[in-house]
């Protein structure tokens, strides 16, 4: 199981970095989509994986429970995430809709070359 | 505890969804209600800081958890100056922005000026690393609002990027914080300390990666090179009042690694040693040096102020990166100064941009009231480029004098001196194209240029509501100059009490029962 999940996140991340790094807005909302899936089974999976244990503490002495606190921080980072999607796409509609482009960066155009500095990253 | 500790997020947090739901068609009656919650933001702050200067770690446990299990907000002196600079800050750009119309030109500007005032005070007091997570979320969700606060094609665009950047930044955030966890078991800042003072060198190398993926996302925060991309185009492209409120954005992820870094990846500690400040002293001498020569070449106004802004992250930084409580009491002054002249110089240029009706640094007829807002401008550009007689000039003494380290002296005294060389420059060139050239130039027969896009304003002379906080905000700076001697005081006792990590740690986890 241990390989599946650390296969699972390295290929979402991998997936998530290269979609990011594209030119328009709707693969680089896909790869942010793609990296939170992947931090939030790094989280599920930072507090130690286990099977078929409750995430509370037996009062029979039975020892073994599974960590609750990286599951409330899960669920505290897929809400954020998923807010911050929802964001991100009206924003990029916005941006769409006024510069009738889905480009992410800025133009080379009448305007100076600081503002397109960030299209050399 | 002290209930008022929480106030600072608390009072914001009610009045933005007030005003959002029962005041979004009365723009009057949102401007009463969010000026009046920021005065009282603001005398909250003063009562703090005044609580925080007796010396004591005041904690409060939320829901009366006990400290590694509950989240806990800590009021020490460093959280109460950050809150109380907050508050300030806020109420001049507020102010600013009533006068000028500006809240006016979209919709619920003041409901995401209260928000954001909730995130930048929550992420100042909490002592949980999660916990600093969730404000630094607020505190970016509102500022995308406000970001793109009126539209427009460059400014959605600009908004994008600046969104994007910010959601892999969070991203990376719980990656550390995800790798922190695992490796310590636990998030409390104040625990963390405790868990990785344990730690033998062997074994750190987990919570080394953890501490240095923290830094990155704070870096990003706070425009540290490589990171600092998306800082010019988001301030230069973000309306003026809210561009001089982000200046105490880039402060949170100074306060963040100053927090961070000092108290649970501190020096002293064997898993960590060192190793924030190899990175930063570098990173921040290159970031002067990309401030430095974007406020020589840039070509219109906003964008030469958000490299100014950048140089004066890096200068900030080469203090902090020296991690010792002398260079720390001068990156305090120094974040308090640069925070108001960063602010002084968006709102000055907002009054200007509205009267010439665009930001290129090119040579047009004189704007009404030209000697008073080319001596505002003047002031201001004194401020942020650091000559005395304001408190840039004392901030930089004192970062120089703190940097007299064998083997980071010569690069930090040559970054700093170099850059402050060119900023004044940047900034001599920019005003007298502004000011002085233009009264050489004979209006043309209408007198008036109109560009399309922005809303155009009649170059009416300005109103003493309009330009007061650009005068406050220098007031500021003239005042941290005059009272130096009481300020650094204060931010001696506050840097001592940072580097004293076991009175942090027994104030949150053994805490004395008072009631």
């Amino acid at each position: 199981m241990e390989f599946i999940i650390a296969s699972a996140i390295g290929v979402l991340t991998a997936g998530g970095t290269y979609l990011i790094l594209r030119l328009r807005t709707f693969p680089v909302i896909l790869g942010l989509a793609l990296l939170s899936y992947a931090v939030n089974v790094f989280l599920f999976a930072s507090g130690r994986l286990a099977i078929d244990m409750a995430p509370i503490l037996s009062k029979y002495g039975d020892p073994s429970y599974t960590d609750p606190l990286p599951q409330a921080l899960v669920l505290t980072a897929i809400v954020i995430s998923f807010g911050m999607t929802a964001v991100l796409v009206l924003i990029g509609l916005g941006a769409f809709l006024e510069a009738e482009s889905d480009r992410i960066d800025m133009d080379r155009g009448e305007s100076d070359s600081d503002q397109n500095k960030d299209a050399a990253q | 505890m002290i209930h008022w500790i929480i106030a600072p997020v608390i009072l914001p947090a009610l009045l933005a969804p007030i005003i959002a739901f029962v005041m979004r068609h009365d723009i009057t009656l949102a401007r009463v209600t969010s000026i009046l919650g920021t005065v009282l933001l603001l005398a909250i702050a003063i009562g703090l800081t005044i609580l925080a200067a007796g010396g004591e770690t005041n904690v409060y446990r939320l829901g009366d958890w006990p400290a590694p299990f509950g989240i806990v907000l800590v009021l020490d002196r460093l959280s109460a100056l950050m809150v109380l600079l907050t508050a300030i800050l806020a109420l001049i750009v507020l102010i600013h922005a009533v006068a000028t119309g500006w809240d006016a030109r979209g919709r619920h500007f003041h409901a995401l000026f209260q928000f954001q005032l909730m995130g930048i005070c929550g992420a100042f007091l909490t002592g949980d690393a999660f916990n600093l997570f969730v404000f630094f979320e607020v505190l970016l969700i509102a500022s995308y609002g406000l970001m793109i606060h009126s539209g427009g094609r460059e400014r959605m665009r600009a908004g994008v990027q600046y969104v994007v950047m910010n959601l892999a930044g969070s991203t990376l955030f719980l990656f550390a914080l995800g790798t922190l966890y695992a490796s310590t078991g636990t998030l409390n800042i104040a625990d963390l300390a405790v868990r990785i003072s344990q730690i033998p060198v062997e074994e750190a190398a987990l919570v080394r990666v953890a501490a240095m993926l923290l830094m990155v996302v704070f870096a990003v925060k706070a425009a540290l090179f490589p990171v600092q991309f998306w800082l010019p185009a988001t301030y230069s492209n973000a309306p003026a009042p809210v561009a001089a409120l982000f200046a105490i954005m880039t402060k949170v992820g100074a306060y963040a690694i100053l927090r961070l870094h000092t108290t649970a990846f501190g020096p002293g500690l064997p898993a960590t040693e060192g190793m924030a400040g190899a990175w930063l002293f570098p990173a921040a001498i290159v970031t002067i040096a990309i401030g430095a020569f974007g406020v020589l070449g840039a070509r219109r106004l906003m964008p030469l102020i958000a490299f100014s802004v950048v140089g004066s992250m890096g200068t900030l930084f080469i203090a902090v990166a020296v991690f010792s409580p002398d260079a720390t009491t001068a990156a305090l002054y120094y974040i308090v100064h640069s925070t108001f002249a960063a602010a002084c110089l968006f709102l000055i240029a907002d009054l200007v941009i509205a009267r010439r009706t665009e930001d290129r640094l090119t040579t047009m007829p004189p704007i009404a009231q030209n000697g008073l807002f080319a001596a505002l401008f003047f002031a201001a550009a004194i401020g942020m480029a650091g000559l005395p007689p304001l408190s840039g000039f004392l901030g930089k003494l004192l970062v120089l004098d703190a940097l007299r380290v064998p083997g980071l002296m010569g690069w930090a005294w040559t970054a700093v001196l170099a850059g402050s060389l060119l900023t004044i420059v940047g900034f001599a060139r920019a005003g007298s194209t502004l000011f002085w050239k233009p009264s050489a130039v004979v209006a043309n027969a209408s007198g008036t240029v109109v560009v399309p896009g922005e809303v155009v304003r009649p170059a009416t002379s300005v109103t003493p509501a309009e330009v007061a906080p650009s005068i406050a905000a220098l007031a500021t700076l003239a005042a941290l100059s005059i009272f130096a001697g009481p300020v650094s005081a204060y931010l001696d006792a506050t840097s001592a009490q940072l580097f004293n990590r076991t009175g942090y740690v027994s104030a949150v986890l053994n805490p004395v029962e008072e009631n």
